[in-house]
């Protein structure tokens, strides 16, 4: 079982979740971040005044999935995430030691 | 008073009321999201503290007798004053006035924002109103100041140049926020600035074409000069920065709007024709230049209270001296220079903002200091860097 995170743009948010659904995940999570990468933060001025703005607002999935079904969820965020510019973010894989389902206590890939 | 001025006069007490809060929102969206309910809290305490003192000493002293520098006692609690004889008509404009007293205090709330204690604020309001306000409204209207011929509709001078050099002293004795100006602090909530900036302009109406304190023609010009001059002041802010800066902001609007409103206060009554767009226009341009004058001498005006409503008034007052129209208006007042006066009005203009400059400021610095000596007039740095909302009044604007 693998842990995957992606940190996508905010409006691709919906984009990314049509094509997770479509791709078969059954759950996911999102979260709304900040945070900046090589492309650093933007500025922003008002009255005249500049301000650095460095965490720029992303979002985060979070969802796991069986060793199998990776790589057709990193083509499916790759897909519907990249819009070609800087900033469109990153995905992560990590393995994932054990997993539980609180409600029936099902535990491994059966919890997914 | 007749029924149909009477009816005006407390529909605009209502709308100025109601500008106290668009202040508030106006300044909070500015603020940063830790510190937003201390800026409403600084907002509407004007509100709680100024109509009580208003009515018990207030007024008396700001109107009363025929003084030229201060009021007397005879209206100690609104004493002698019924609602037979004149249809409740100076009880309208006491209230209507009233309204007023609680905006201007609250004017000066944006240039501490951030920073100040809550308790020094409440002690610094009742100080603030009763030391400056009152005896420079005494003098604008029905003292000194207003017998020499100066003019000032509905409180450029009065209570916008006096509440923005007021925030320049009070800046000076409080000093800077913790990092600025090396730090970024943008506005938390730009939505929030634009309903306040609705409002504002929504109860400037009442401000202005309610000082006819009639319902008459005076007042409608007056109205149409409000709607004019914020559009254009408006119209220039957004242009300028946007040639200079990048973008049509809605801050610059915004920004605009409110300096239009506050430079065709004075002249509302008085002016005619094009002369709002000229007035409202420079206010724009003027002012959108003028809230970089803190970043160049370094005092922390937080959200631009010098800036917009001193630099605003001013520029408003001193252009009466050149718009005044009393042909069209069948008014006693005299002409400005583009209607055939001489450079008289001007003159009478620049003596009323300087005299009412140089009282302001100079007390306002001396309740200051006299507040920072004695309770002390800033948060301690951990309430500044946590945020004044939790710090000071316990609650927090998000969850």
């Amino acid at each position: 079982m693998k842990l995957i995170t992606a940190i996508i743009k905010p409006f691709k948010l919906d984009d990314v979740k049509d094509a997770l659904k479509a791709a078969g995940v059954q759950g996911l999570t999102v979260s709304e971040v900040r945070g900046f990468g090589r492309q650093g933060g933007h500025s922003e001025t008002y009255r005249g005044a500049e301000y650095k703005i460095d965490f720029v607002p992303k979002v985060r999935f979070e969802l796991v999935v069986e060793d199998g079904a990776v790589d057709p969820v990193i083509a499916a965020i790759k897909a519907a995430a990249s819009t070609g510019k800087i900033g469109d973010g990153k995905i992560w894989i990590t393995d994932i030691d054990r997993l539980i389902r609180i409600r029936t206590g099902e535990e491994g890939p059966d919890a997914i | 008073m007749d029924a149909g001025s009477l009816t005006w006069v407390l529909v605009s007490a209502a709308m100025v009321l109601f500008m106290t809060p668009g202040l508030a929102f106006f300044y909070g969206g500015m603020d940063r999201e830790r510190n937003v309910l201390n800026m409403l809290m600084m907002n509407f305490y004007c509100v709680l503290i100024v109509p009580v003192l208003w009515m018990i000493l207030g007024y008396s002293l700001a109107q009363g007798g025929s003084g030229n520098f201060i009021g007397n006692f005879d209206f100690l609690f609104l004493d002698g004053i019924g609602i037979l004889d004149d249809n409740g008509g100076q009880l309208a404009t006491i209230a209507f006035l009233g309204m007023f007293a609680a905006i201007t205090p609250a004017l000066i709330s944006g240039a501490v924002a951030d920073r100040m204690k809550f308790s020094a604020w409440a002690i610094f309001v009742p100080l603030w109103l009763l030391l400056v306000y009152v005896p420079v409204f005494k003098w604008v209207y029905g003292g000194w100041l207003g017998d020499r011929g100066s003019l000032d509709f509905a409180g450029g001078t009065a209570i916008h140049v006096n509440a923005g050099i007021a925030a320049l002293a009070a800046v000076l004795v409080l000093g800077k926020r913790k990092g600025w100006p090396k730090e970024g602090q943008p506005p938390h909530s730009m939505p929030l600035v634009m309903i306040g900036t609705g409002i504002l302009w929504f109860g400037w109406f009442g401000f202005n074409a309610g000082s006819a304190l009639a319902a008459n023609g005076q007042a409608t010009q007056a109205f149409m000069n409000t709607f004019l001059a914020a559009a254009a002041a408006g119209l220039v802010w957004v242009v300028v920065e946007w040639k200079r800066d990048g973008h049509p902001t809605n801050l610059g609007a915004a920004s605009g709007i409110v300096a239009g409103l506050v430079a065709i206060t004075p002249a509302a009554g008085y002016v005619s024709g094009a002369a709002p767009l000229v007035i409202g226009g420079i206010a724009g341009l003027v002012c959108c230049y003028a809230v970089k004058l803190k970043s160049k001498f370094l005092f922390d005006d937080a959200l631009d209270v010098v800036g917009v409503h001193f630099v605003g008034g001013l520029v408003g007052s001193l252009l009466i001296g050149f718009f005044a129209n009393p042909e069209f208006f069948d008014g006693t007042f005299e002409e400005g220079i583009f209607y055939g006066g001489d450079a008289g009005l001007l003159l009478e203009q620049a003596i009323a903002n300087l005299s009412a400059i140089v009282w302001s400021f100079a007390i306002t610095f001396v309740i200051m200091v006299v507040l920072k000596k004695t309770i002390g007039v800033r948060v301690d740095e951990q309430v500044e860097t946590t945020g004044l909302d939790f710090g000071l009044h316990g609650e927090s604007a998000y969850h």
